[in-house]
């Protein structure tokens, strides 16, 4: 697309990629690399949630305690956690205004997005091992 | 003029090049919220925000799960309480078509369907997509619940 428009980046700019945030697009480049792992991950798990539908307190255990169905259950909590919290971060940025606010909103946002994971693994955890 | 820096998405330019000062894209002011195109990517931002609600419930269930028998009846219980079925139904929706807009998304950052028609095509793929993919899954869930 940008073809025959002459780039305003320095070269050095440009090898470091980096920008004004200092981070370069290493925010966005980890919420495609979830969304795509994720895709996999939401089908498989929609099809288990259908098959635990009814399913009582033995049948649900049984199934996590299963050790592939155990690690798929933590790479889906992993990587949804991980994909949320840096969802809800460009959402907040986008909507909140004041600076203090805003990173205590997106601070509170990633630390309990880590609590919400760390319960979720131990929890399947304690199930599977 | 302040100093935020976001000051500076309020520089926009006439056709004929002059500068006036106006929300560049995306702005809530500058988009007819009924048409397709902003319609769809406002959902996008909403239903993954309200898929928060499906990762608090999975997390609820876990815990409850490895907490006994006694914490797995109650979140049982709502999920089989009309509230309970309600937020999970709403889930689905917004699961599947969070999934397959997000996928649009993804087409979009490799460079794919960017023409006004493919726009429009693959945002009523997602449409009907969605429909389609809640109707299966709570059709199959219901079979297993039963059954
Ligand atoms: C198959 C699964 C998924 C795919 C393909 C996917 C894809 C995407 C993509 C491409 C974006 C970036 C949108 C943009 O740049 O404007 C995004 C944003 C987001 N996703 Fe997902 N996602 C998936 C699952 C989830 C799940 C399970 C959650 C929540 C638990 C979630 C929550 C969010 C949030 C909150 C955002 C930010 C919305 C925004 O910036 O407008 N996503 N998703």
């Amino acid at each position: 697309m940008a073809e025959g428009v002459k780039r305003l980046q320095t070269p050095l700019g440009r090898v470091r990629g980096l920008g004004s945030a200092r981070s370069g697009t290493h925010h966005w480049w980890m919420q495609r690399v979830t969304s795509i792992a994720l895709v996999p991950l939401v089908v498989w798990f929609a099809a288990a949630a259908i098959g635990l539908a009814g399913a009582g307190y033995e049948a649900s255990a049984a199934f996590v305690a299963d050790p592939v169905n155990a690690v798929l259950l933590l790479l889906l909590v992993g990587v949804t956690l991980h994909h949320l919290a840096a969802g809800l971060q460009v959402v907040i940025e986008d909507y909140v205004r004041a600076e203090g606010v805003r990173l205590a909103a997106v601070w509170g946002v990633k630390a309990a997005c880590l609590v919400l994971g760390l319960f979720a693994a131990v929890a399947i955890l304690r199930i599977a091992v | 003029m302040s100093n935020d820096s976001r000051e500076a998405l309020m520089v926009g330019r006439r056709s004929d090049g002059s500068v006036v000062r106006r929300p560049l894209s995306p702005h809530l002011q500058a988009y007819d919220m009924l048409q397709m195109s902003s319609l769809l990517s406002i959902l996008h931002r909403a239903s993954g925000v309200a898929l928060t609600a499906g990762v608090l419930l999975l997390v609820w269930w876990l815990v409850a799960l490895a907490s006994g028998p006694a914490a797995f009846a109650a979140v049982q219980w709502f999920l089989g309480s009309f509230l309970g079925l309600l937020v999970l139904f709403g889930v689905t929706v917004a699961g599947w078509y969070h999934t397959l807009a997000g996928i649009r998304h993804l087409a979009w950052d490799a460079g794919y369907g960017f023409r006004i028609e493919q726009m429009y095509r693959s945002g009523r793929l997602v449409v009907i997509g969605t429909a389609v993919l809640t109707l299966l899954t709570w059709v199959l869930a219901i079979v297993a619940w039963v059954s």
